[in-house]
């Protein structure tokens, strides 16, 4: 699996460009449904059942991180290790290849014949590098990757979502998913015994 | 705030605990945790002994812009060094703390990958540390250079001298290591904050505040694929800092090791300097949280265990240290080197003779009673346990690189070392700003990660209801 396209403001365009067929039902569009819970168990459970139950285009939303959670709103794989690997490669590459070349061919030194190419005592300066480069790439890439920073996003207009990032749970259901219907997605999510089930503006 | 209308289901309640002390105690869930940390920083009254502590540092800090104002005017030469001892306490106040910031990077990323969960309440508190002792040992060596504001001509950058820095040096790698070592403290430390930035954001009543956490958390709003790609950042970052935070001490000690001088010239530095390094690093953790958690009443969330643990840390390190100590008086005499065997007996009976023996009483006698559970228990003893390590790791540096100069080859070129005033304002005034940047950070900044004691609850919460 890829990365997903990050969801935001350009959606929008989606949403205008499926109009054409579909016109009747997105008037007004909105951002999609978010259903609150209590406790990460009821959202893991609430984010399979959705799962079953055909939807696709959705998100989780919780104060801390839940195992397999990813999982169940369709996400598998992120491309963060291939990335920093790459990064702490050309690292290394960058490191030593800056001291060959400056030792070597900028301005060598002869001190009583020694290599010129003293590799040992180069690897320090390597191997600091790998770790900048592979760590920076690491920070960079996860907070690019999320699409961060992003001041605005529509969930932070859903009511009480402040407590995401607190004590509450949240399930949200996009109006993009194709089987995405105002009316049987509401009854789909008040099934799931959530606290509260709202309508999230775009 | 809204966690008091909870309802039958007692999922969230984290009380029992199988382990005899705990890493959390009390009644707390999600929301209570929450409170109480971001509380500290957003509605409670800044206590007294906050306005104390940083008054102090902040005049410390004036003391040393003092002190560095007429070194900048004058020259070294205010300083005590001299040849035959030319680091003096520049270099022993750098590798002191650095080595203090060492302890940091092994909580946030050695326990993480090690699974240690009560690593969890300490993590952040140790990672700001790291980051202030880093800034603090930087500016030693750049002092010490004599014209400080051409320190960035060790950075290999394209100039119209066309001079490169001398990549078969020492103290070239160590300007690696510690920046790098800088900057991935900083990542790493500002990493752990996003999270609870955004509830710092959530849970500010003033505008400004709002704005302030907003701009800080960068719109992070708790998603799950953000979750994944941010655990997988994290574990990628701890993977990293662990030999991170080896190289660094080891190229310090690389500073001494790959010189000629005797006392200096071993193969037992590195691993010993590490060691150390982590001893000094837990025992300031030690004497800093233990007046914090009793300030704040933190009682619940950095426990007794806590402290017993690092405690046993300290033992440990405190233990390769001493065997280090050991190994380098058995090569002096093993390695029948008469000018190591010099400089092991000038240690013990030379004129720094009262320093070695403090130093030997301050690191390896006085932590032995570690050993005793009753004294890893009482809270008092632990406290003044690490100040005496902390004196004790400053010592063994001032012995390492005084004894080793003072001393040499030449009979003619020995001389004797002591500090000036300006020495002791300049190494009291960088205590200053380490005290003034923690107790800021105390002050604007969660110091206990709110969003990994919420997820300690949740993986010790009973098996539902």
């Amino acid at each position: 699996m890829d990365e997903r396209p990050l969801t935001g403001p350009g959606e929008t365009t989606a949403v205008v460009g499926h109009r054409a067929s579909a016109a009747t039902r997105i008037e007004p569009r909105i951002y999609g449904l978010m259903a609150e819970f209590e406790t990460p168990d009821q959202l893991l459970r609430a984010a399979r059942a959705a799962r079953e139950a055909g939807y696709r285009t959705m998100d989780a939303f919780s104060p801390f991180p839940i195992e397999g959670l990813h999982e169940e709103v369709g996400f598998h794989r992120t491309r963060l290790p291939a990335i920093v690997l790459i990064a702490g490669t050309v690292g290394a590459l960058t490191g030593f290849g800056l001291q060959y070349w400056v030792s070597k061919i900028s301005y060598p030194l002869n001190i009583g014949g020694r290599p010129l190419n003293s590799w040992p005592s180069f690897i320090p300066v390597t191997f600091e590098m790998t770790i900048l480069f592979a760590a920076l790439s690491a920070v960079i890439g996860m907070i690019v990757l999320n699409g961060l920073p992003m001041p605005y996003h529509p969930v932070f207009g859903a009511p009480r979502f402040a407590q995401a990032s607190q004590d509450r749970f949240f399930l949200a259901i996009e109006a993009e998913d194709p089987k995405f219907d105002r009316e049987e997605t509401k009854a789909f999510l008040e099934s799931l015994n959530p606290s509260a089930v709202s309508e999230v503006d775009l | 705030m809204a966690t008091v209308e909870q309802p039958k289901s007692n999922a969230a309640k984290a009380t029992e605990y199988e382990h005899p002390a705990p890493v959390l105690r009390g009644e707390h869930d999600y929301g209570s945790v929450t409170d109480k940390i971001s509380g500290i920083v957003l509605t409670r009254h800044t206590p007294r002994s906050w306005f104390l502590a940083f008054g102090v540092g902040f005049l410390l800090l004036m003391m040393f812009l003092t002190a560095v104002t007429y070194l900048l005017f004058v020259g070294t030469g205010i300083w005590g060094i001299n040849v035959p001892v030319a680091w003096g306490f520049a270099i022993i106040n750098f590798v002191w703390w650095i080595g203090i910031g060492h302890a940091g990077t092994l909580i946030s990323a050695i326990l993480l990958l090690m699974r240690q969960e009560w690593r969890t309440s300490i993590n952040r508190f140790a990672e700001a540390m790291t980051l202030f002792a880093v800034a603090c040992a930087g500016l030693f060596p750049v002092l010490h250079m004599g014209r400080p504001w051409l320190a960035y001509w060790m950075l290999p950058y394209p100039n119209t001298m066309n001079l490169w820095p001398q990549f078969r040096s020492p103290l070239i790698w160590d300007v690696f290591a510690v920046s790098t070592y800088g900057t991935v403290s900083f990542m790493f430390w500002f990493v752990g904050l996003i999270p609870d930035f955004a509830t710092m954001r959530d849970k500010a009543q003033h505008p400004a505040l709002r704005m302030f956490y907003g701009l800080l958390a960068m719109g992070w709003r708790g998603s799950a694929v953000h979750w994944h790609r941010y655990e997988t950042a994290y574990l990628l970052l701890a993977g990293l800092a662990t030999p991170l935070v080896v190289s660094v001490h080891t190229v310090v000690s690389f500073d001494f090791a790959v010189s000629v001088i005797p006392g200096w010239h071993t193969t037992v530095f590195p691993p010993y300097f590490v060691a150390g390094a982590i001893y000094s690093g837990f025992a300031m953790v030690l004497t800093l949280v233990i007046p914090i958690r009793a300030i704040y009443g933190l009682e619940d969330i950095i426990t007794v265990r806590h402290l017993r643990n690092m405690a046993k840390v300290m033992l440990a390190t405190g233990l390769i240290v001493a065997y280090g100590y050991l190994m380098e008086i058995f090569m002096s005499w093993y390695g029948a080197n008469s000018y190591e065997q010099f400089v092991t007996r000038n240690r013990m009976l030379g004129p720094y003779a009262p320093v070695f023996w403090s130093l030997i009483l301050c690191n390896i006698l006085v932590p032995q009673l570690l050993w005793s559970r009753r004294v890893r228990d009482n809270v008092a003893v632990l406290f003044v346990i690490a100040v005496v390590v902390n004196i004790g790791m400053w010592l063994e540096r001032y012995v390492i690189v005084v004894t080793s100069l003072h001393r040499d080859y030449l009979p003619s070129s020995w001389g004797m070392y002591g500090g000036t005033i300006w020495d002791y304002m300049t190494f009291a005034g960088t205590i200053g700003l380490f005290l003034s940047l923690l107790y800021l950070f105390i002050r604007v900044l969660p110091m206990i990660s709110i969003f990994e004691v919420r997820h300690l609850i949740s993986t010790h919460k009973k098996p539902a209801e």
